[in-house]
């Protein structure tokens, strides 16, 4: 290994490994204490590593680096390396993956103290970090594939961590077979792109990109299609599984049986964030494609708008952030389509913090109630959880989008940017978004104001028994609302307007494209931008929908139930989730079982065990009946037959030959 | 002196009456190795009459081949023949069925 910065990274990334198998190998022997000090300790060590690396990469602007360590397989003239990328984006995801991975582990200690599972909980974490970890570092489809798997498999063993409910083991199964179907697509596109451009190394491939912008492939018999459109369409089946897009999102909301550190880490930082950053790292693949940019812009519009709709009927606290979630990837989904990579990465960025913040002060308003998470059983508890109340109300303002909070940056960079686009289906898109930036802080200040604020209607054996939560919960909601709040002002300029860009060139966007640039000249500093907000309309859809979200739950809650029989269909429509859950159930699932039921019967019973096994045995015990007439037992019958066939081959020997 | 076709003939006709002989037979198993015995003559009738005309005496040569094995065969034969009557009392060709399916 050549480079020193490719070492450290692959410290980074083991360190997390190591910290797993401890946990999951050692951890009954070790006892708690003992597990829960090396495994945070050692993801605390490569968090420090990722900031130095952050530093080098990106702050001192050192050069990309991309280096193989390990060759795990030649076949014929392919190479399949374990292969590290080192280059801005990467340093970035892999500081901010890291940050949010040691502020879960630090609450994990708090959250799961009581569990039975306690060590393999950690074990399971540090495993997910480290597969987060080689998806980002990757520079190969293959490795990219090995950690986007690897993190599909840890997101299933811990949203099924409480394998005895069944919920959960329903709700990790539903994860783990929706993010299949996208992986399907990426694993395609893998094929696709090993086939037309016989390499599998991100260099390479996108170096070579610009020539395929003509050439065509042909899909079935006489359909023909461009290689580009084809591969980023496939590509982006595998980030609609990951990152929750219409109509791969169902398994999010279901992913919330898991324990809340996990909902903070998996689905509102990491594992979610990895098909959005696999898009951007795309970007000189998908920048020649209009065709899948339109399809991205349609699919993350309607995902921005009608999963963020969801949120507002839902009872579950968790299940709320979870929409929300969506919602906001449907938000990144869209500043891809418009080619505004660098937006889609600030806003994933501002994401993770204060998803990751509402996720853990969710979290600690579910300890202080014993596991309860439903919304009607709270109320009324800022009066005793004081700092998990002002770090939630910290968190729910940076997703309005409010000024000057870190979301409003991100959210308006990409308000703006659809706004500009000429992409086909940037109109319909920036509808959306707009509609979304109303509908997302009515649903967060109904959380909000059902949670902390309106009467207590928690459970009568809990009154009295409400605490703050212990400081090892509140430390890293303290460090996550920091950034929630200034990370936005920071970023802004040099992820977006700076010459050059804090991704630099790790991005690759078409002149024709460039809606930032555009943006660029209307940019005059982020405090400004913060002090004009009230020019916008996004910001007065937000105050608006704080000002329904106040008085639809502490005003006038009968207004509530009164819309509910008002509009007793659109309720019904919005509480089943617009059936997506019922046509899965009932289409695919019920379909599926109709269909396995149907071969069971025709091709197992019929013809595997009727035809092939039973019927091979019926055969030739039937054969055999009519042989062993043959058999007379008088040697005089075989002679007869052996001079016939010696007669008849005499026969044919003259004749025939 | 006949003609070769003439000795080929009367092989052939021995040859036939042997087949004839062990299929026909359903009576004795004596005469069912008499058969075969016939069988083997009208084989050594062929030998001897192409080693004459084609004055090649390697023909002849075999015939004492044939001749030895047939005659061993026939020993054998009988030997088994003996041991089979003792234990069925029987060498009726129809009784002897213990081959059947």
């Amino acid at each position: 290994m050549e480079n020193p910065l490719i070492l450290i990274a692959l410290i980074m990334t083991l360190l997390p490994l190591a910290g797993s198998l401890i946990a999951g190998l050692l951890g009954p022997k070790l006892g708690r204490t003992l597990t829960h000090y090396i495994v945070v300790s050692l993801v605390g060590i490569a968090f420090l590593l990722s900031c130095y690396l952050f530093k080098v990469m990106v702050i001192d602007k050192h050069m990309s680096v991309d280096e193989s360590f390990y060759t795990w397989a030649t076949a014929g003239m392919m190479r399949f390396d374990v292969a590290f990328l080192l280059d801005r984006l990467s340093a970035t995801m892999v500081m901010i993956v890291l940050f949010i991975s040691f502020m879960v582990h630090i609450y994990t200690i708090g959250y799961m103290a009581d569990d039975p599972g306690y060590t393999r909980f950690f074990s399971y974490v540090s495993m997910f970090t480290f597969a987060m970890l080689v998806l980002v570092l990757a520079d190969n489809f293959l490795l990219l594939f090995f950690g986007w798997e690897g993190v599909g498999l840890v997101s299933y063993l811990l949203i099924g961590f409480w394998f005895k409910r069944e919920t959960a083991v329903f709700g990790s199964l539903k994860a783990f077979i929706v993010n299949r179907i996208g992986d399907i697509g990426f694993l395609l596109a893998t094929a696709a792109v090993l086939m037309h451009f016989g390499t599998l190394t991100y260099h390479d491939v996108f170096t070579q990109a610009p020539n395929f912008i003509n050439k065509m492939m042909t899909i079935v018999p006489n359909v023909e299609a461009p290689v580009i459109t084809v591969i980023c369409l496939l590509l982006f089946i595998g980030a609609m599984g990951k990152s929750a897009q219409v109509p791969l999102h169902v398994w999010l909301p279901e992913s919330m049986e898991g324990p809340t550190p996990i909902s903070a880490l998996i689905h509102a930082a990491t594992m979610v964030t990895a098909g959005i950053y696999m898009v951007a790292r795309m970007s000189p693949l998908f920048e020649f494609s209009t065709l899948t940019l339109t399809v991205i812009l349609i699919i993350g519009g309607t995902t921005a708008f009608f999963m963020g709709v969801l949120a507002v009927t839902q009872y579950d606290l968790k299940r709320v952030i979870a929409y929300s979630t969506i919602s906001q990837l449907g938000y990144m989904a869209v500043a891809l389509g418009v080619s505004a990579y660098d937006a889609a990465i600030f806003h994933l960025i501002t994401h993770a913090f204060f998803k990751a913040l509402l996720f853990l002060a969710a979290g600690s308003v579910i300890i202080a109630l014993h596991h309860e998470q439903d919304m009607r059983k709270m109320g009324g508890l800022a009066q005793y959880m004081p700092i998990t109340y002002i770090t939630f109300t910290i968190g729910a303002l940076a997703l309005c989008a409010i000024p000057p909070f870190s979301g409003f940056y991100s959210k308006d960079i990409i308000i703006d940017a659809v706004r500009l686009s000429t992409i086909p289906g940037a109109g319909y898109a920036y509808a959306c978004v707009l509609a979304g930036a109303f509908i997302t802080p009515l649903y967060t200040f109904r959380a909000l104001f059902m949670t902390f604020h309106t009467h207590e209607r928690t459970d009568p054996s809990l009154r009295g028994h409400i605490f703050e939560s212990p400081w090892v919960v509140l430390i890293p909601l303290i460090a996550l609302a920091i950034p929630s709040i200034v990370a936005g002002e920071m970023l802004l300029g040099p992820m977006l307007f700076y010459y050059p860009k804090m991704l630099g060139d790790s991005i690759f966007v078409l002149p024709d494209h460039n809606v930032i640039n555009q943006l660029a000249t209307e940019y005059h500093g982020s405090k400004l931008m913060a002090l004009e907000a009230g020019k916008t309309l996004a910001f007065w859809l937000a105050m608006g929908g704080i000002f329904t979200a106040w008085l639809f739950t502490a005003g006038f809650p009968q207004w509530s139930t009164y819309l509910k029989k008002r509009f007793s269909l659109l309720y019904s429509v919005l509480v089943r989730k617009y059936g997506f859950d019922d046509f899965n159930q009932i289409v695919l699932v019920h379909g599926a079982q109709k269909t396995g039921h149907l071969f069971y019967d025709v091709s197992d019973v019929k013809m595997i065990d009727g035809v092939c096994v039973n019927g091979s045995g019926r055969f030739i015990r039937w054969f055999a009946q009519a042989a062993r007439l043959l058999q007379t037992g008088y040697i005089y019958h075989y002679a007869l037959a052996m001079v016939l066939g010696i007669l008849i081959f005499l026969i044919w020997w003259e004749f025939y030959v | 002196m006949p003609s070769l076709s003439e000795f080929l003939i009367v092989g052939a006709l021995l040859f036939g009456m042997g087949i004839a002989g062990i299929i026909m037979n359903r009576k004795n198993i004596i005469v069912l190795l008499m058969s075969i015995e016939l069988i083997l003559l009208s084989v050594n009738t062929n030998f001897i009459a192409f080693s004459y005309f084609l004055s090649n005496y390697t023909g002849q040569i075999f015939v004492f081949f044939v001749l030895t094995v047939a005659a061993s065969e026939a020993a054998i034969g009988l030997a088994i023949l003996v041991v089979l009557y003792r234990k069925r009392e029987t060498i009726e060709v129809e009784e002897l069925d213990a081959l059947k399916g």
